[in-house]
Order: structure tokens, then sequence, then C-alpha cells
């Protein structure tokens, strides 16, 4: 496939439509369906994208197979860590009421900021599981 | 201000710990971490204990949505007591597993496994605290997930067919459970275990609730290794590294046993449970069959793994023994066993893991003459060996004591069943004692170097054998912690 050019600038003229949409579906989880899950897996379909047009190599040296695993911790120490904060605002656990004035914005950013955890996580986890497979027999987890 | 988040911080300090092992990537560190993490998840354990014990239940809202509508923590004098199981071994195999796992599982992955140890632990306790049925499920999954991961991660190649074993059982208990979880709440439209008690007599005659039990028995059946479902159990424990066998023993079939109690007989009822569905009647056979064949099994194991991961399926056999006698005294027993069994069963693995970190085998030819190689191990093998068929002074006599009064309480037939406790007790002798004969009696004829383990290895060890002999000759606190959790659980939680 990497000669074929069409699928070459294809490739690369959709990328950031694909991270764009992710996003999308990301900030407009709680008005239609989506969220961070969904989210994640597009943003990893891009990167998988890449890598089946360009190569795993090429896609790695932008995306390095450590920096997806740490993604996976990451989202994990955000969603954990809105409940810390709440709790220090003097809240309950994930009580989103304490990140605003106004506690309806309060739910809109903490839901946000959870859903972030989630996105970055399954970005990760994605990315990992992909990269293992795409490389099997390559590369040591 | 932190006392009253307690019940959340129990859950969240190792979930919060698990990803910063991945960022840690030295194996010192991230151990280091999760000893630090399973210390301080003991002593929130501890506080709770004492906080139900002096004020009565304990309740979390999560978000502060007020339960029913949002998530509850809800700490009572059973599940604080379960917590502090689980902490309690949390706390003494990580400090254990520094050095064991730096023997048994690659380099690079070592900060990988105290991500998903801790991970482990995080589900184990979150089943056990939570008061919410759906978050039940969650955890679960999070502990077994982590703990697919975690015998993969064993020595030899059998390992990996060993854990996609028990992810295929174990995703079919999952599955059950939660299509249980989702028949209640379309018959009662609450998650909340206090809730569902108060809704659900209104629906008792409705099939579906009873469809429900069905599907929810089924699925911690095959969780807790009830018998006929345990298959998944004895390559599990046999394959996984000796930490996380050491861990999963004396853990993961505890939370499942805790479930079984906490859904039939908190939120059913112990109507419901005995009466309508005959629940004792049911798990009393498997009991007994689980207790004298699994102990058959045992007896002619090669692998004294495996030999114990048998004799764990007939330990849970006790367990759901007392359990089907349907009364306070059956239930403290199976409270008391729970606690009991891990002791005896961490010190006992962990004992192994010892042996496989000096001789790299455990099986019964390798530790021939082993007893003068490496005494205090085998002497700790010695003592759990001898809880574990229940001589007085260890904790397993307890727990065979608190059954056998069960038992008598209920007298006709019943004596017949203190008469298998008694016989199967023999039956664990034998077991135990193939190995202590192989290893006391027989002359070493191994590789010379072969040493005592390492003081990072036996102190855990010792640690657990030592509280085997504690509460064997002091059980009345104890007892008394388990009866006060019977009675509990025989109540119920909506009453």
């Amino acid at each position: 496939m990497r000669e074929e050019i069409v699928v070459r600038v294809g490739a690369k003229v959709l990328t950031p439509f694909i991270i764009m949409f992710a996003l999308y579906v990301h900030f407009h989880g709680d008005y239609s369906p989506g969220g961070g899950f969904q989210a994640g897996v597009i943003l990893a379909a891009a990167f998988a994208l890449l890598a089946l047009v360009y190569g795993l190599e090429a896609v790695q040296r932008v995306l390095p197979p450590w920096f997806a695993q740490m993604c996976a911790g990451l989202g994990v120490l955000i969603y954990a860590g809105v409940g810390v904060v709440t709790v220090l605002l003097g809240h309950n656990y994930l009580g989103y009421g304490a990140l605003a004035h106004d506690p309806e914005h309060g739910q809109h950013y903490g839901i946000m900021a959870v859903e972030l955890g989630v996105l970055v996580t399954v970005f990760g986890v994605m990315v990992t599981v992909f990269y293992l497979f795409a490389g099997r027999g390559t590369m040591k987890p | 201000m932190i006392a009253e988040h307690l019940p959340i911080l129990q859950v969240v300090l190792p979930l919060l710990a698990a990803p910063v092992c991945i960022f840690l990537r030295n194996p010192r560190a991230a151990g280091a971490l999760a000893v630090l993490t399973s210390w301080s998840a003991l002593g929130i354990a501890l506080s709770l204990l004492r906080e139900v014990m002096s004020t009565g239940v304990v309740s979390y809202a999560i978000g502060d949505w007020a339960p029913p509508i949002g998530i509850e923590y809800r700490v009572d004098i059973v599940n604080a007591w379960v917590l502090v199981i689980v902490a309690t071994i949390g706390a003494v195999v990580t400090p254990y597993a520094i050095t064991s796992v730096e023997s048994e599982v690659d380099r690079k992955r070592i900060p990988l496994f105290y991500a998903a140890y801790l991970l482990c632990l995080t589900g184990l306790l979150g089943i056990t605290i939570t008061g919410d049925v759906f978050n039940v499920f969650v955890f679960l999954e999070i502990s077994s997930l982590s703990a697919y991961a975690l015998i993969a991660m064993g020595q030899r190649r059998r390992a990996l067919t060993a854990a996609f074993r028990y992810l295929i059982m174990g995703s079919v208990g999952a599955t059950f459970i939660v299509i249980g979880i989702g028949l209640l709440y379309v018959m009662t439209g609450t998650l909340n275990m206090a809730d569902l008690a108060a809704l659900l007599p209104e629906v008792w005659d409705s099939r579906t609730v009873k469809v429900a039990y069905g599907f929810l028995g089924v699925g911690m059946c095959l969780k807790l290794a009830l018998f006929p479902l345990h298959l998944w159990l004895p390559n599990a424990y046999a394959f996984a590294p000796s930490a996380v066998t050491a861990f999963m023993a004396s853990t993961a079939t505890k939370v499942a046993v805790y479930m079984l109690l906490r859904l039939f007989l908190s939120i059913f009822g112990r109507h419901f449970s005995f009466e309508v569905m005959g629940l004792d009647l049911i798990l009393l056979p498997l009991a007994l069959v689980a207790i004298v064949s699994m102990s058959l099994v045992a007896i002619f194991q090669v692998d004294v793994k495996r030999l114990l991961a048998y004799s764990s399926v007939a330990q849970i056999g006790y367990m759901i023994l007392g359990l089907s006698f349907a009364s306070v005294t059956g239930l403290t027993a199976t409270l008391l066993h729970l606690f009991n069994h891990a002791l005896m069963k961490g010190a006992l693995f962990m004992a192994l893991g010892c042996v496989v970190y000096r001789i790299g085998s455990v099986h019964i030819d390798a530790m021939v003459g082993l007893g003068k190689r490496m005494p205090y191990t085998m002497a700790a093998f010695v003592v759990g060996g001898l809880s574990l068929v229940g001589v007085p002074l260890t904790v397993g006599f307890v727990s065979k004591w608190y059954l056998i009064l069960g038992a008598l309480e209920k007298g006709g037939l019943w004596m017949g069943v203190a008469a298998i406790v008694l016989v199967t007790s023999v039956m664990a002798l034998v077991y135990v004692w193939r190995v202590v004969e192989v290893a006391y009696l027989r002359d070493f004829a191994g590789d010379e170097r072969v040493r005592e383990a390492p003081w990072s290895l036996l102190v855990p060890t010792w640690a657990l054998v030592l509280a085997n002999l504690y509460f064997g000759i002091d059980a009345v606190r104890i007892s008394a912690v388990a009866r006060g959790a019977a009675e509990a659980l025989m109540i119920g939680i909506g009453s």
C-alpha cells in the first residue's frame, strides 16, 4: 500500500479530520451519543490508519510505544485525580459541584475532565494493543 | 477531614498508585510504592473496622449524590471484616512480592506487575466496600482482568493457557452476575443494596427474580470456585507467580464468598434464600462433595502448588458448608474461615514461594530433604499445614470447631456432616504429611549450594505463620467480630 499515491494522500488528508472528530465526539458527549471511550477509540484509529499506510516504524517515531503506555496510566490518574481535587475542595469524591461557583457548571466541567481521562486511557490502551498485534514478535511490552 | 473520606480512600489509594507504578518504570521504586500503598490500605481498613464497631454503619455518597440515586459506599461490620482480611493479606504479600517477583518475572514487566497487582487489590477492596450492585460488577471486572494478567506472568508458558482458561470461565461468571443484576434492576428500578433489600419483597413471586437469583448464584459460584465450577482454579494457582498465588488464594475467592453472602443474605434475605429458594439444600451436597473429592484429589498431586490449590477448593467447601447450615453459628464458621483460610493458605503458598526462589520447583521430588536445607521455610510450611489440618492452637482448629459446633447444634443427620468434617481433616493431614515426610525424613540430594531463603521472604511468611498461631490461641476477639457479622447478615440490611 506504500506505493499507492491515492491511499497515501487520502490517509494524510483524513488524519486531522479524524482527530478533530474524536475531539468533537468527546466534547459533545453530554448532548449526543459519544464520550471519552468512543473518542479515544477514534483517536487511536487515526494512528492505526497511518500505521497501515505508512508502516509501523513511521508512526512509532511520532507516537512511541512507551508514550502510549504512559497514556494508559495517565488517564486513570486524571480520572481519579479529579475526584481527589473535589475532596480537597471540601466535597465528596467526584462531587463535581465543587469545581465551579454554579454547581451545574461544575457538573459539566467535572464530567468533561473525567471523560478526558477515559479518552486518554482508551487511546493509550487501543494504540498499545494495536502496536502489540502489528509488531508481533518484534516488540517487547 | 480525612476521616470522613476513609471509605473512598480505601479504594482510590491503590487505584491512584497503580498508574504511578507504570510511570516509575523502576522495579524497586514501583515495589516500594506498592508496599506503602498496601500498608496504608490496611491502616484504613483497620480504622474503618474500629469506626464501624463503635458507631455503626458508615455510609459515603460518591459525587454528593445521596443514595439510593448515587453510588453509595456502605461499610458495616460484615464488609469491614472482609476489608481487613483483604488488606492484611495485601500488606503482608506485597513486601514479600518484591524479592519473589524479581526472580520470577521479567525485569521490564515488574512495574506493570505492580500496576496490575494494585488494580487487583483495588478491585477486591471495591467489591467489598461498595453498597451498589452494579459497582460490584465493575470492581469484579477490575479485579478479574488484572488477575488474568497477573497469572499470565508466570514463568512457565502454561501460565498463559491457565490464565486464558480462567479468563473464559471468569467472563462467563461475570456475565451471569451482570445478567442477574440487570434482571433485578428491571424488577425494582434500583441498584442500591439497601434499597434493593427493601423493594425486593414486593416482587418475590415473579419468575424474573428467581431467574436472577439463579444467574447470580451460578455466576458467583464460578468466581468462588465451588465444586463443579472450580476447574479454572488449580492451574491458575499452580502456574501463577508465587506472590500472586499467595495473594489470590487468600483474597479473591474470599471476596467472592463475601459477595455471595452479601447478595443472598443481605439483599434477598434469609427467608427468601433458605425457605423459598432452598439455597441450603443446593449448597450442602456441593460443599460436601467439594470437601471430600478435592481432598482426595489433593492427596495424589505431585506438584505441591497444585496440591494446595485442590486443597483450596476443598476449603472453600468448608466455607459454603457453614453457609448451608443456615444458622448464626454456621455463618460464624464461614466468616471465621474466610480469615483463617486466608492466613493458612497465605503462609503455605508463601513458604512454597521461598522454595521456588531457591530451587525453582515445587515438584514433590524436588523437595526431598529440604527440611535440613531450608529449616525456617519448611517449619513455616509445617505450621501452615497443621493449621490446614485443624490442630488445636492454630486458626484451622477454630474454624473447624465452629463448623462442628454448628452441625451439632442442628443435630440429627447433621451429625454425619460433623463426621465428614473430622474425616476430611485427616485427609488434609495425609496430603500435608506427604510433603513433610519428603522434606524431613529423607536426605537432601540436590544442589549443594541450596540455602535458606532470604529474610525478605521469610519475614512476611513468618508474620502470617505467627498470625496463624496467635489467632489460634486468642480467638475470642476475632470470633466476636465474626459472630457480630454473622448476626448482621442474618438480619439483612433492609430492616
